[in-house]
């Protein structure tokens, strides 16, 4: 056969560039004079070590979670959307406006209206790249990176003309009002006896994504609309043969990615932060993308992503807390981990597949020989 | 050391090599000798090409020997190859489409850090080839500008330029259109008798009969034979290929065709690029009849093809069962089209008709994914999907029936068979078919023949569009044929000839010019 074993494609291939990464990391921190065993003690001990990191952990994942559904959901059309970044900044001021707009008396009737509230507004952001594309060939990449730049500028502008409350002087929105507040893990699990950290900020937000990680599996491998834009985007020839309309299908996929982008400010804009502040997405809608890309767009792979770039910015943050070594060495050492899960799959891809057609060849030759 | 009498050109010896567990090569020897022409039919996954790879340097035999002129030779690259005097002419030509015929030419073998003196050298010996051989062109031509068969005159003569003196050609005629490969055959003519030693792979039996000295069957790996072409019959080199007997004829009944199902009126298309491809044509295709379109592609097939399949806008009328169907707007995609009964070949199947990564039970549904049977309420039935699909690969005797493979697995004849049974089990009243059989291998072209008269004696109309005028011939109750967006006329396969339809495919309307008949 031409292919790899299914297990060795998903889980060994990206194991070996993980190593990979780990081991160039531990050069840079030798490099500047620190002990890489050590960093990745406080690592693993501040991001997996109590429930207190397990919840930072899981925090971060569930954002980049959303985000790398919503970049992996538009690869499977063959879309690349890069403005994973801006969706999910609209989408934090759709869940805002929501949740300012009533006295809400609970969560659970507020939750599904800011659900409403954060898809609109992600998707409608990712509406105009996609018509765009649809109907004027204006290349999506250059149109969503365009308008991660509108978002930024549209927010501060917004946060300071109209949601900023008058006297304030932060540039952030009223605070939502209590009945807005999404039960926390440490809630929810204290309900049923189990012992969980106050402190981290995860939330309810965690089982809508993987609830949307379902939905999103269930789309794209049990529905005829996910039939058509996994065939849209291996074959667009193929897709015009079979009468699927590509403006229906970009209109529809950017609007699903745009909209599980802006889910992820449930996580933070009210789960977290519960006010509107600048900044809300903090990179998570690019991380979204080596998300998708590590996860290989499947939803499964992507929550295992998710989990270990959650790992990777908690434990990151323990590491820079504990030791001298900057926090700029994080980003260094996220990098490597993008840059060799993602951007240098094949490296470590080709060699293993040669690897397993060797021994292919090998077994072959012994059933051979035994004849 | 004695030398014998004639040298043989090439000499392999006992050639095996295998990929995984298929064994592409088994135990191969063959001796070319100089100044002939030798043929290497097979079916499509027979072996052809890799042995040809092998001898140019692009696979590493397993085992195994070449000798080129008596010398045992090791080719581990292309360079090895070229160094020992063979040249290869790929199936898929690999030309620079912006450069000119010369830049062409010296790419790759440049001498020298500056070009001026390359191409002043290449000229010279070029106009010296062009005399010697008869390959005229303009070496200034840009190659984008040139017809097919002049960019494979390009791809002889690079190989000359490299001085080879064995040629290799993989499926040369499989681009050109009826009277450029005539002219092919008169260029290796003469280049046989100026003692070059030329390879010729094809899987069209006529080609082997028209022009080789000697041919050799490959099937599944092995060489069955090595015969003296002139001591064979096409149906003997059709049995060895197969291995079992074949009909090279379609075996049918006159047809009873019944009311129109298809009516084409004044149908005019115009491309994006502004250019009418389409210019006014008019036709019917009855019940129980097959029409065959026969033409040199890009004679405007496919643009039709492509209108009625639902894919492309046009201008004009067409009627299908009395009503007339739209040709522009949200009613005139595929799966309108298929709602009214029109199923679709299209030519090629490995871009439009397949998905190539999806495996074959998603190929099955596509197109009709939307179908009440292929659903649960709003959820595919994918059990549902694979059970049918289990059904029709079994029906349409693909292999291996697999519905969890990927297409891009199956072999080109097995893919058309998926096509072939998805288009044809939705009992369409009107099958378009484009290029049914290319790439397709003897044994599967006998069967997807066969299916397609099977539904016309259903009653089905047929609209067939096929470049091999051998398939018109054979398959079609009456015959169109196209040139330059017009239909130059009609004739009924018994009462014409592959002459007269080859003067219409190049747009000589007998009538009209009869001089230009020779």
């Amino acid at each position: 056969m031409d292919r790899i074993p299914n297990w060795a494609d998903v889980l060994l291939v990206p194991l070996i560039s993980l190593v990979l990464a780990a081991i160039l990391s531990a050069v840079v921190i030798l490099a500047i004079g620190e002990n890489p065993v050590e960093a990745l003690g406080y690592m693993v001990e501040g991001a997996l070590g109590s429930t207190y990191g397990w919840g930072y952990t899981l925090y971060y994942a569930t954002n980049f979670a959303f985000t790398g559904l919503a970049v992996a959901i538009a690869f499977h059309a063959s879309l690349f959307n890069i403005g994973g970044e801006g969706q999910a900044t609209l989408g934090g001021l759709g869940v805002a406006l929501v949740c300012l707009a009533l006295p809400w008396p609970h969560w659970a009737l507020a939750l599904p209206a800011a659900v409403i509230g954060g898809a609109a507004f992600g998707a409608a952001w990712a509406a105009i790249p996609a018509y765009l594309q649809a109907k004027r060939g204006s290349h999506i990449v250059i149109t969503t990176i365009m308008f991660n730049y509108i978002a930024f500028a549209l927010i501060i502008y917004l946060l300071n003309n109209g949601l900023k409350p008058v006297g304030q002087m932060e540039s952030s929105s009223a605070r939502f009002p209590e009945g807005t507040n999404l039960p926390t893990l440490h809630e929810m699990l204290g309900a049923i006896g189990i012992p969980f950290s106050q402190a981290p900020p995860v939330n309810i937000s965690l089982f809508l994504a993987l609830a949307a990680a379902y939905g999103v599996w269930l789309l794209l491998w049990r529905t005829p609309l996910g039939f058509e834009i996994r065939a849209f985007g291996k074959s667009e020839p193929a897709g015009k043969y079979a009468g699927i309309s590509s403006f229906k299908i970009i209109m529809i996929t950017m609007l699903i990615s745009g909209g599980l982008a802006g889910l992820m400010a449930i996580n933070t804009v009210m789960g977290e932060a519960e006010r509107l502040v600048n900044n809300s997405v903090q990179n998570a809608g690019f991380i979204g993308i080596a998300v998708a890309l590590m996860g290989r767009s499947h939803p499964l792979g992507i929550l295992l992503a998710a989990l270990l770039f959650g790992f990777l910015v908690q434990g990151g943050a323990e590491l820079a807390f504990w030791t001298s070594i900057p926090t700029e060495l994080i980003i260094v050492i996220q990098a490597l981990v993008i840059l060799f899960t993602g951007a240098l799959d094949n490296m470590v891809r080709m060699p293993v597949e040669a690897l397993f057609r060797a021994r292919g060849r090998a077994e072959k030759a012994k059933s051979v020989a035994a004849e | 050391m004695t030398a014998p009498a004639i040298e043989p050109a090439i000499e392999l010896k006992g050639i095996s090599k295998a990929f995984g567990p298929v064994q592409a090569n088994k135990d191969i020897s063959i001796s070319v000798q100089p100044g002939t022409i030798h043929g290497i039919i097979g079916e499509n996954g027979a072996g052809k090409s890799t042995l040809m790879s092998i001898l140019y340097g692009f696979y590493k035999a397993d085992a195994g020997e070449i000798f080129i002129r008596g010398q045992k030779t090791l080719i581990p690259d292309s360079q090895a190859a070229i160094a020992a005097g063979i040249g290869m002419v790929f199936q898929h030509f690999k030309l620079v489409e912006n450069f000119t015929v010369l830049e062409n030419i010296i790419l790759g073998a440049e001498d020298g850090a500056l070009l001026t003196p390359s191409l002043a050298k290449a000229r010279k010996l070029l106009k010296e080839l062009a005399d010697d051989y008869g390959l005229n062109v303009d070496p200034d031509a840009l190659v984008e500008n040139l017809s097919v068969g002049y960019q494979q005159r390009i791809e002889i003569l690079k190989a000359l330029y490299r001085q080879a003196d064995i040629l290799i050609l993989d499926e040369p005629t499989g681009v050109l259109t009826p009277a450029e490969a005539d002219q092919l055959f008169r260029i290796l003519g003469r280049l046989r008798e100026e003692g070059k030693t030329i390879i010729l792979i094809t899987h069209k039996l006529r080609e082997i009969m028209d022009i080789t000295d000697t041919v050799s069957v490959m099937r599944r790996g092995e060489m069955t034979a090595t015969v003296k072409t002139s001591e064979t019959s096409p149906t003997e080199l059709a049995e060895l290929m197969v291995g079992r007997k074949v009909l090279l004829r379609v075996d049918k009944k006159p047809a009873t065709p019944g009311a129109p199902v298809l009516k084409v009126e004044n149908l005019r298309v115009v491309d994006s690029k502004g250019v009418e491809r389409v210019k006014g044509i008019n036709f019917e295709v009855r019940a129980g009849e097959i029409l065959g379109l026969a033409g040199v592609a890009g004679n405007g097939q496919s643009e039709l093809l492509e209108v009625l399949g639902g894919y492309r806008t046009a201008e004009g009328l067409i009627v299908m069962n009395n009503e007339e169907i739209d040709l522009t707007g949200a009613k005139s995609d595929g799966q309108s089209r298929r709602s009214r009964g029109i199923a679709h070949v299209p030519e090629d199947r490995q871009r439009e008709g397949l998905i190539m990564d999806f495996m074959a039970w998603e190929n099955t549904a596509f197109g009709y994914h939307k179908d009440e049977r292929y659903r649960k309420g709003v959820l595919a039935d994918n059990v549902g999907i694979r059970a049918d699909t289990a059904e029709k690969m079994e029906r349409f005797d693909v292999r291996p029936p697999n519905p969890k493979l990927a297409a891009k697995n199956f072999s080109g004849g097995n893919q058309q068979k998926i096509v072939l049974a998805r288009e044809i089990e939705r009992n369409p009243d009107l099958l378009l078919v484009g290029q049914p059989t290319r790439g397709v291998d003897i044994g599967a072209i006998e069967f997807i023949h066969q299916q397609i008269v099977a539904l016309r004696d259903q009653g089905k109309a047929i609209l067939l569009v096929s470049v091999e005028l051998d398939e018109i011939l054979s398959l079609s109750d009456r015959i169109a044929v196209m040139f330059d967006g017009h239909i130059m006329g009609e004739r009924l396969p018994d009462e014409t000839d592959e002459k007269e339809l080859g003067l219409l495919m190049a747009g000589v309307t007998p009538d009209a010019n009869p001089a230009a008949a020779e």
